[in-house]
């Protein structure tokens, strides 16, 4: 994660709303600190300083793995693929299978899975699965339905085989005509970028952005979360055979507080079993919310043992995916500052 | 005025509520407002409204959030 650590109280005055209204959003959403990058700073920046950490650390080595998935909504370039780009600023190996996953708050499941299936393949005996994002860059500083939430992380995640049987479960659902809610209208071939695309407008609730801009349409996005996720969950657990009350850790993508209480209350969940700080110290970077949600509020239980956890993304697409495993023990589990 | 304005008007000091049949139509609540809105009625009433619940047609004037908090009181 970016060492620059920004308040949302020192940004308030960037937004036209009152004080008060300001405050109280703060409270009831868990607005107070994110991490964004500071300066022109990319995904491959952040990926590959993580990578490099891992190297250096001998917790991976750089032939060590077969694949490379890097899941991101804010690649380099339109092409060539981060994955490709990661590759080869680190130089690794050539017989290695790279692969962008265009997907944002499900990423983390999404990348996941096509991880486990990808291990079904004799010759891949390892893969290294990325989840990066700075989307702060396409996000307009005066909007406030998006800046004071927005965060830019990394995550990597090595997953190889292992002797355990235990079954992982998994559910991925998308609905495509709900494409608009989360969107960055202009910079591809739709609607090319130009000096048009580049003005900022008021959108009606005192919120600015341009087209080049992140534009999420928050309460199309609460409605479907809180239609859609709840079903879901029950599918999968009935699926798995398993009561809500046997999950230790509901490891759900933290857009904000509210949403997630929401949720919690609804799915007859404990707050506790549902980790909902992430957002409040480091701001949501879309499909690294749940690994930093891992390395955040269970870092010592997963280094020395095991939980049964439900993990949930959900968002752009709209996608909304779960798993159900055993999770741990890890070899390593920490959060590191990109300078 | 009844509990639900003085929230209201909390969140929103500018307006009078008591004059318009559809808060959001008439610009004096927007997404975020509602949010808050919500959270307010669950702390004053001891309640949680279902997240499903949270939709403009259930928060747009005063007679339909009474509906749906009649629905949550007598539930509790």
């Amino acid at each position: 994660m970016p060492a620059n650590q920004r308040s949302f109280v020192d940004e308030m005055a960037n937004f036209k709303f009152s004080l008060a209204r300001s405050l109280k959003l703060k409270e009831v959403m868990g607005y107070d600190t994110h991490r964004i990058v500071d300066g022109p700073v990319c995904s491959s920046d952040l990926a590959c300083f993580g990578l490099q950490h891992l190297f250096r650390n001998n917790l991976l080595s750089p032939d060590g793995f077969d694949a490379l998935y890097v899941v991101t909504q804010s690649p380099d370039y339109l092409m060539p693929p981060t994955s490709n780009v990661i590759q080869g600023r680190l130089g690794l190996k050539h017989d290695m299978f790279c692969m962008d996953i265009n997907q944002g708050c499900a990423g983390f499941v999404i990348g996941l899975l096509q991880s486990f299936l990808l291990l079904n393949q004799p010759s891949v005996n390892r893969v290294v699965l990325i989840n990066v994002d700075v989307l702060s860059r396409k996000t307009s500083a005066r909007d406030r339905n998006s800046y004071p939430l927005i965060g830019d992380a990394a995550s990597i995640t090595v997953i190889e085989r292992c002797e355990d049987a235990t079954p992982i479960h998994s559910n991925l659902k998308m609905d495509g005509a709900g494409r608009e809610a989360l969107m960055i209208p202009a910079g591809g071939m739709r609607l090319p970028s130009s000096p048009d695309t580049a003005v900022v407008e008021d959108d009606g609730d005192n919120n600015f952005r341009a087209k080049d801009h992140l534009r999420m349409d928050g309460s199309a996005v609460f409605n479907f979360v809180q239609v859609e996720v709840p079903p879901m969950i029950e599918e999968l657990l009935r699926t798995a055979g398993a009561t809500t009350e046997e999950i230790d850790f509901f490891l759900f993508h933290q857009p904000n507080r509210f949403m997630l209480q929401k949720l919690a209350d609804k799915m007859k969940v404990p707050y506790e079993k549902m980790p909902n700080n992430i957002v409040e110290h480091y701001g949501n970077a879309s499909g690294v919310t749940i690994p930093m949600a891992i390395c955040h509020n269970l870092r010592e239980r997963l280094l020395s043992g095991s939980v049964r956890a439900c993990l949930a993304g959900f968002g752009v697409g709209l996608t909304w995916a779960s798993m159900l495993m055993r999770l741990g023990p890890l070899d390593f589990c920490d959060l590191v500052e990109f300078p | 005025m009844s509990r639900i304005e003085e929230i209201l008007k909390e969140i929103r000091p500018e307006f009078d509520f008591s004059d318009s049949e559809d808060f959001i139509a008439d610009g004096m609540l927007d997404s975020y407002d509602i949010i808050m809105l919500v959270a307010e009625l669950d702390k004053n009433f001891g309640i949680s409204i279902a997240g499903v619940d949270v939709v403009p047609e259930n928060l747009r004037n005063i007679v339909s959030i009474e509906k749906l908090l009649a629905k949550y009181v007598a539930k509790s």
